[in-house]
């Protein structure tokens, strides 16, 4: 069971938000969902083991790209070439 | 276009242009969830209003390489989050078959789109079902691919361990030609597999085995729609086939455990709305946790909010092990049972969906809408091939027929439909 309080601590954790008139609706599924998820604890076997897809990480090779005008048509604020973003500080 | 479906987001009917090749000049509707550039893409969603891709999806460039006329992107379920595409934030598309229920979802637009004939092709996406369940509730032919067939490159992710793009037509020959044009090897793609299809459907099905699970005719099944899946396997038995029944002991697992894969995955890959590279401005005078969260909650619906949440906390510290660890395991085991089962049979059949398309409105509970997707959600956990195929009706509403088949098999899933169809059109 989760309380109405961790419900919002996940919301923070997600930074999704939950706004105050949906919580406890919203809890109250959370925990049906969860409660249907506990079926889970009877679940017995073994841990897959990759067979068929290899690893297609390699070391980086410049090719043509997106250019730069492509890559900022789509971001709100833009500032000489770069990206605008809320403060991380 | 007269859309009184809503099946559409975005039409490009004044700007179409179309070439030459196997789709020349075939109306093709693409779901929004997949990168079209230069044309909004939304995943019916508040969060990318506006969005408009700087690329194509490679199944879109295969789709012009071969002259296809792109008409439009249809609704969804908010990325692919649902069974009904009354998740969109942009209003819910209504079933060309009776407009007081709904089409399916979460390809809900792009199944009614072709049902209603305003295209003859369309693309969809399913991660648990998505192509299959608006494919069934619409009375269209709709095509999961093996996992891996069809490049996800171009595909906005919600899921990408279980998530496939596919073909929807109103014939299984449509959707042959449609699968034709978008399979094959795609080195942007880090899952994509090379198996190339290169099919015509085959009506030849003598002496073939089908599995007949009973966990697909067991008690959450309505009753009538089982009649009408079984009448239609008596039909395949005709032409030569002989049923085997069998069981999947680990289907009892297999909702939790998709919907805790999906949710997990989710979270991590709904992480970048951030509105800062694209989608609605962030303020940027905020501090980053605050401004993020502002955006995320105006621009995400609820079922995508809870969805992450969800994720969120079954990934949490304390909690792994018991949610998403032993769902690996339980999907591990829904992939043991199928090749058990193929080993014996070739292709299982079964209903799609557990009941007719619901009524407008009718789902609101969230875990109950979460149950009707018990019949299509092992198939991608397996990562197996599965078509639904029309096959008769219920209230005057229609049934689909699911044929599922071994991985990289979908040649002869789709020759077993190809098959059906024939005797019954």
């Amino acid at each position: 069971m989760v309380t109405e309080h961790e419900v919002t601590h996940i919301a923070e954790l997600a930074d999704v938000g939950i706004n105050t008139g949906e919580l406890g609706a919203f809890t109250h599924q959370f925990n049906a969902i969860l409660e249907y998820f506990d079926i889970l604890d009877q679940v017995r076997g073994e841990q897959a083991v990759t067979r068929d897809l290899c690893n297609v990480l390699r070391e980086d090779v410049v090719e043509p790209s997106l250019s730069q005008e492509d890559v900022l048509r789509n971001a709100a604020h833009t500032e000489d070439g770069f990206i605008k973003a809320p403060r991380v500080m | 276009m007269d859309d009184r479906y809503n099946a559409f987001l975005t039409t490009t009917c004044k700007n179409v242009t179309h070439g030459k090749g196997k789709l020349s000049g075939i109306a093709v509707a693409v779901k929004d969830n997949i990168s079209t550039r230069g044309i909004e893409t939304t995943c019916a969603s508040k969060i990318l209003k506006g969005y408009v891709p700087p690329y194509d999806a490679h199944v879109v460039e295969l789709l012009k390489r071969e002259g296809a006329a792109i008409v439009g992107k249809t609704n969804m379920d908010e990325f692919g989050m649902g069974t009904t595409t009354e998740n969109s934030a942009f209003g819910p598309t209504l079933n060309p078959c009776d407009t007081g229920r709904v089409p399916g979802g979460s390809s809900g637009g792009s199944a009614a789109a072709v049902a209603a004939g305003m295209v003859r092709m369309a693309i969809g996406t399913d991660t648990g079902g998505s192509i299959r369940c608006p494919a069934a509730f619409c009375g269209i032919v709709g095509l999961k691919p093996t996992y891996g067939r069809v490049s996800r490159f171009g595909l906005i992710a919600y899921a990408n361990s279980l998530e496939q793009i596919g073909p929807m037509g109103r014939s299984v020959t449509d959707v042959s030609t449609l699968m034709d044009v978008i399979a094959g090897y795609d080195r942007y793609d880090s899952t994509s597999v090379n198996k190339p299809y290169n099919h015509t459907p085959q009506p030849e099905i003598q002496g073939l085995k089908i599995g007949i699970p009973r966990e697909y005719f067991g008690p959450g099944v309505d009753p009538n729609v089982a009649r009408v899946v079984n009448t239609a396997i008596g039909r395949i038995e005709e032409l030569g086939a002989t049923t085997v029944p069998c069981s999947i002991p680990s289907m009892e697992y297999a909702l939790a455990a998709y919907y805790v894969t999906c949710t997990c995955e989710a979270s991590s890959n709904l992480a970048r709305f951030d509105g800062v590279r694209y989608g609605p401005a962030t303020d940027t005078n905020k501090s980053w946790h605050a401004a993020y969260q502002e955006v995320r909650r105006a621009g995400f619906g609820t079922e995508v909010r809870r969805r992450i949440m969800l994720g969120t906390f079954a990934l949490s510290s304390g909690y792994y092990g018991k949610y998403y660890a032993k769902a690996q395991i339980a999907r591990e085991n829904v992939k043991r049972d199928f090749a058990r089962i193929f080993s014996e049979v070739d292709v299982i059949a079964g209903p799609t969906m557990p009941t007719i398309a619901f009524k407008l409105g009718e789902k609101s509970d969230p875990l109950s809408m979460y149950l009707s997707d018990i019949l299509t959600v092992p198939v991608n956990l397996a990562g197996i091939p599965a078509i639904s195929v029309p096959c008769g009706k219920v209230e005057g509403m229609p049934v689909g027929l699911q044929i599922m088949g071994r991985p990289f098999d979908d040649e002869r899933v789709i020759d077993v439909a190809y098959a059906y169809e024939q005797v019954v059109t």
